[in-house]
This record gives C-alpha cells, structure tokens and sequence, in this order.
C-alpha cells in the first residue's frame, strides 16, 4: 500500500475536544498502510514535538477546530525546527477559514484539510507529499 | 421473523428500493415501506397530551400556554463584549441566555496558564472569576431571565459562581431560573472538556444536583445531552439511547447519594441536536419522552406525574449545516426548527448561517432568532398540540425509534453499563466508527447534502459574505483583568476557602457546594478551584483508541 511503512503522528494540540476528524483520518490513514500514533486531547505543541521525535514520524497532523490554528501552528513549526526537525512533514486539519489558508502554509504547513474535502483526496494529498 | 419484520412484509410491503438509497431508509437505518397503512401505525398506546407517557408532550396545553424559549448560544472574547451581544440578542426578542464558555474555562484552566493562552476567548467567553461574572451579567436582572450554561468539566465551580453573582447583584436563590449542563457522561465519549476520573466525576454532579434542589428550586442543575454524541457522529436512536443510559446513571448515582427520585427527577432535563430528517426527529422526541416516562415509572417506581416529564432543549444545526453555499443552512435550520416544535421542545436555539465556520456576525445571529420567531408567530404549528399525533407514519417511526432506542440501551447494559463503556473507550470507539461510516457515505453520495454532493459548483465571492473578526486584544484585555483581580483580593481568605474546598474534597460525602461558593466570593480563579479538586481527585485518563 502507498503508505506502508509511514509513520504518521495524528495530534490534538490546546483544549479543543471535537476529535471526529482526527480519528476519522486516522482510520483512514491506517486502512492506507500507515503505522498511525494518535496523541489524544489536550496535548501541548512541546509533547507534541516530543513525540514526534521519540517517534521518528514522518509526518504530523495536527486536528484544530476551535480558532487557534495559527497559535498551535507556529508553535510547533518552532519547536520542530528547535529540534533539528524541520524535515518532518505537517499537515493541519479542521475548521479553517479560507483566509488562513496562505498564512498556514507561509508558516510551514505542507496542506490543510477541512471537513468537506474527500478522504479519499485528503489521503491521496498525503501520499504524494510523502512519497 | 420479528414483530417488525412481520409488518415490514405485510401490507406496507418491504422498501422498494436498494438499501443504500436514502429515500428508503432513515439515518438511523429504519427501512421505510413506500406506503404506511393504519393498521400498521398506532400499535402503542400513545395517550393525551399531558398524561402519561406522555408521547403527545407533557403540556396539555402545547405552546398555548407558554411559547418554547428562544435561547441562542452565544459568548466570545471578554465579559464586556459577549454582554454586550447579549443586550443585542434580548433587544432583539431572544428570551433566554445561553452562555458560551471558553476552552480554558470549561477545562478548568486560568487565562494565564500556558496551556490557556492560545484558547483565551476563542469558542466562547473567558469567564476565570467572579469579576469577570459581575461584568458578564452587568444590567441584567437574574430575578428575570433564566440563563443555561453550557458548562460540564466546571459546571459546579460556574454554578457556585452563578449563585454568586445573583448574591451580589441580591436575587433570591429561589428566583434563579436557568440551566447548566452538567453532564460528564457524554464529555468522555464526545466534546472532551473531562477533568477527574470518571466515578469522582459523578460525585461532583451528585453534589451539585442535590445542592441545587434544595438551594435554587426552580434551577435545571443538570441537562443530560445527546447533542454532542451526535454532532460526533452518532445515528438518532443512538443519540437518544445513550442519552437515556447516561440519564439511568445520573439517577442511579443520585438515588445512591440519598436523593429522592420523585424530587429530582422533577428536575432532570436533556438536550438534543436536530438533524435533517425531519419526521424521524420528531419521532426520536416522541419515542424518547415515552421510554422515560415508562423506564422512570416502571423499573424506579415514580409515582409523581411531574417527575415523569421529559423536558428537553434543542439545537438546530451543527453538523447539519455546511460550509458550502453556507445560505442554504437559513433553510436548514428552518426546517429543523419545525421539526423540533413539532417534536415538543421547551427551548430552542438555532444556528446561524456561517456557524460551521465562524462565530456568527450580529446579522446572521438575527436571521436565526427571526428563524424561530417566524415558525412561532407565522407558521401556525404551535396552533395545536403534537400536530403530527396521529399520522400514520409519524406513529409507526415512533413506534420503530422506541424500539430501536430501547434495544441500544440493552446494548449498552449488556456491555456492563455506561461506565464501563466510557472507561474501556468501548463508546467512544463506536462513535468514531459511525462518523467514519457517516463521512464516507457523504463522500460516496449515499448521503445526499447538498451543496457538498448534489447540486454542487465552484464556491463564489456570495458564499462568503460578511466575516467575524476576534478582537486580538482579547488575551491581553483578560489578563490584565486577571492580574488586576489578584492583586485586589484578600489572597489569605481564597487560601482558606481553598483548603476548605479540598477537605471537602477528600471525604466521601461532604457536599463541595457550598465551599465552592464561598470560594467564588473571595474570588478564587476557576484555575485554583479545579486544581484544588486534582489535588485529591486525579485526573482522567483518556483511552487512547481510534
């Protein structure tokens, strides 16, 4: 499969608790071939990083539906940076405005997901960003 | 072959079409013959309105006597400006107030903590202590208006804050109307804003659901929601039967802390989403209010009729509505709108337009209060009471629902109860298979919206229209606040209450309550409450399972 052997963080990053998309596309990315880690709720931009660098991933996704992408992103984009990490994948999934979309990618992010894009194309995206 | 199987096969005859064609089957999977014949519907006593079991509504009266409440969720960024949206809201005819809270609040975290800082005002209003209340509720009268908070993780510590405020601006507890939702139940399955461990959760709720019918009478101190379980990816039926366990639970719970049921079930209220479909919802009501009245009479043995009302609020939207071609969601949440009247809800709030993306602008917040007013004075179906009562297949789809609400709960009691469903993460895993069983039929067209996968195009500079924009001053002005509080308070009084809190705490049976209170009128933080309570409680530990 085209992501088999791809390691892939799925994370909630801040307190935002709407976890449906994060879980939605971790099944998917799993059913894909992905060897998928899902932090939970409530994790910090710093674990975040943390782990994804304990994990060696590939690619970090991080689920944010509650207006502080722009926060939680340049956060973790400076941490993974800190940590010599820069080579790590990340995609942002959630409500995110139009407007926000340059922005976000501007600051690092490789794509950014909202809920009424396919699974299939959201998937498809990531494969060929990572392959 | 079951009763079921038996009457799809008679006369109604079996669907007519694929299975996967929505036109046959209902979201919650009930297969609908082309034709309903009465000999089919009304196989369950549905009784007159008012009485038991109360299916045709637990007014006789309908919406004669008293209107539906409009209540329109709402807060964002500071105390001043969400009271300011609210004089706006009630100038222009809302008749309750609905209080959106931050993330920081509903998680127990001070707008200082760094965990906080990204999340200060973002989904609701920063609310951290007394001060920042008095300034929320500034010019208007608690005595008049009933307030609902949607509030679970801190419930106790918004309510005690509640009370507070009312003592200060010297309302009556007995006056306060109004609702907190207060159930932790569904908040480790879908929404997330848990803090303690579940069972130490449950004691919280105990303590302040008993606390408040003897201190705030006419106070709903606990909605047991559906709504998010739904929003998350739950089907009706499943949205009601869980919603019905948690409410077995919270009754269980409170019957075990010496409460006694023909009073606090008086009390108990619930609170759904409307979806689309709109004779199943109005069926799910129907269903829903029937089984609780024979589950309350039957397996506990209440004989007072009014312990046996089902009340519950509703809110129209949510993941019904889309973000493209956003104007198509007014008609949405109209039609939802009807569907919850003519389901008996005793309160409503209506989404607006561009809230799948945005926090509503004040014009589209006003097209969804007018959206209500419109079906109240305009429509004509709070003419008469259950006005679908009778129809032939808003009977049998009631009769299907009870059916399926009931063999869900089976369900979940088989698995050992909702507790242990919770801590094992057994519910949660359900939910996240359904929202990705929902998302993919959305994908592959089995689930028509439209917009998303009918009568699609290319989004216009239209769609977007008028953007709400956060005040990016927000941290700044609520911290500021927030040190300012600090400094002006007797800092040895919040350290007292504070251990008083936690001796509380730590034996079995104490109520918290009234060491919660106190707390808030020396103005401790909602941070310092809820870290008080950690101290001795713990926290609770997600499964992690996808």
């Amino acid at each position: 499969m085209p992501l088999d052997k791809k390691r892939i963080l799925i994370a909630k990053p801040g307190l935002d608790g709407h976890d449906v998309g994060a879980k939605v596309i971790a099944l998917a990315l799993r059913d894909a071939g992905a060897e998928v880690i899902y932090t939970g709720l409530r994790r910090s931009p710093e674990h975040i990083v943390r782990i994804a660098v304990d994990e060696d991933v590939d690619m970090v996704g991080l689920s944010i539906l509650s207006g502080s992408h722009k926060e939680l992103v340049a956060d973790v984009v400076s941490r993974l940076e800190s940590e010599d990490a820069g080579d790590i994948k990340l995609f942002v999934g959630g409500t995110i405005p139009d407007e926000d979309h340059a922005d976000l990618r501007d600051a690092g992010v490789s794509g950014v997901f909202t809920s009424e894009m396919k699974i299939e194309t959201v998937i498809a995206e990531i494969e060929r960003q990572l392959s | 072959m079951t009763d079921i199987d038996t009457r799809l096969a008679g006369k109604g005859g079996a669907p007519s079409r694929a299975t996967n064609d929505p036109l046959a089957r209902t979201p919650s999977g009930i297969d609908v013959p082309v034709t309903i014949t009465p000999d089919m519907a009304g196989t369950v006593a549905i009784g007159a309105p008012g009485q038991f079991p109360f299916t045709r509504g637990i007014f006789e009266n309908g919406y004669r006597g008293r209107l539906w409440t409009i209540r329109q969720y709402s807060g964002f960024g500071t105390a001043e400006s969400t009271n300011a949206r609210y004089k706006f809201l009630l100038d222009r005819g809302q008749t309750g107030l609905s209080v959106a809270l931050d993330l920081p609040t509903q998680c127990g975290y001070d707008p200082v903590d760094p965990m906080a800082r990204s999340e200060v005002g973002k989904v609701g209003v920063s609310l951290s202590n007394l001060a920042e209340a008095e300034i929320l509720f500034d010019g208007i009268d608690l005595s008049g208006i009933s307030t609902s908070f949607t509030i679970n993780g801190t419930a106790a510590i918004v309510y005690a804050m509640y009370l507070a405020v009312a003592d200060k601006q010297g309302v009556p507890r007995d006056k306060l109307t109004g609702t907190i939702q207060n159930d932790i139940l569904k908040e480790y399955v879908a929404r997330g804003t848990w803090i303690f461990p579940v069972r130490q959760s449950m004691r919280l709720i105990a303590d302040s659901v008993l606390y408040a019918n003897a201190e705030t009478p006419r106070f709903n101190p606990i909605s047991i929601a559906g709504a998010h379980v739904r929003d998350a990816g739950a089907n009706a039926a499943e949205e009601m039967g869980y919603t019905l366990a948690n409410g077995l639970a919270y009754v269980d719970e409170f019957k075990a802390r010496g409460g006694d049921i023909n009073a606090f079930a008086k009390r108990l209220s619930f609170f759904f989403y409307v979806h689309m479909d709109l004779f199943e919802e109005v069926a799910k009501f129907r269903a829903g209010r029937r089984l609780w009245a024979k589950l309350l009479r039957d397996r506990y043995g209440v004989t007072d009729e009014k312990a046996l009302r089902f009340r519950f609020g509703v809110v129209c939207g949510g993941s019904s509505l889309t973000a493209a071609q956003p104007q198509n969601n007014i008609v949405r949440v109209g039609i939802e709108t009807l569907a919850a009247v003519m389901g008996g809800a005793q309160s409503v709030f209506t989404c607006a337009f561009d809230e799948a993306y945005q926090i509503p602008t004040e014009t589209s917040a006003e097209i969804a209060l007018r959206t209500q007013q419109i079906v109240a004075h305009e429509s004509g179906v709070a003419r008469t009471v259950d006005p679908l009562g009778g129809s032939y297949y808003t009977e049998w789809l009631t009769d299907r629902m009870e059916e399926e609400i009931a063999r869900i709960m089976r369900e979940v009691d088989d698995y050992g109860g909702v507790v242990k469903a919770i801590e094992d993460g057994y519910l949660q895993t359900r939910i996240a298979e359904r929202a990705k069983e929902r998302k993919q039929a959305t994908d592959s067209g089995d689930r028509p919206v439209v917009g998303v996968n009918v009568g699609t195009r290319e989004k216009t500079e239209t769609d977007t229209g008028e953007m709400f924009h956060q005040d990016p001053e927000t941290v700044r002005h609520v911290t500021d606040k927030y040190e300012r509080v600090m400094d002006g308070r007797d800092a040895a009084a919040v350290e007292s209450a504070l251990a008083r809190l936690r001796a509380a705490a730590r034996t079995d049976d104490e109520n918290v309550m009234p060491h919660l209170v106190e707390c808030c009128h020396a103005y401790a933080t909602v941070g310092e409450m809820v870290a008080a309570l950690k101290a001795e409680w713990g926290e609770f530990q997600e499964p992690i399972r996808f």
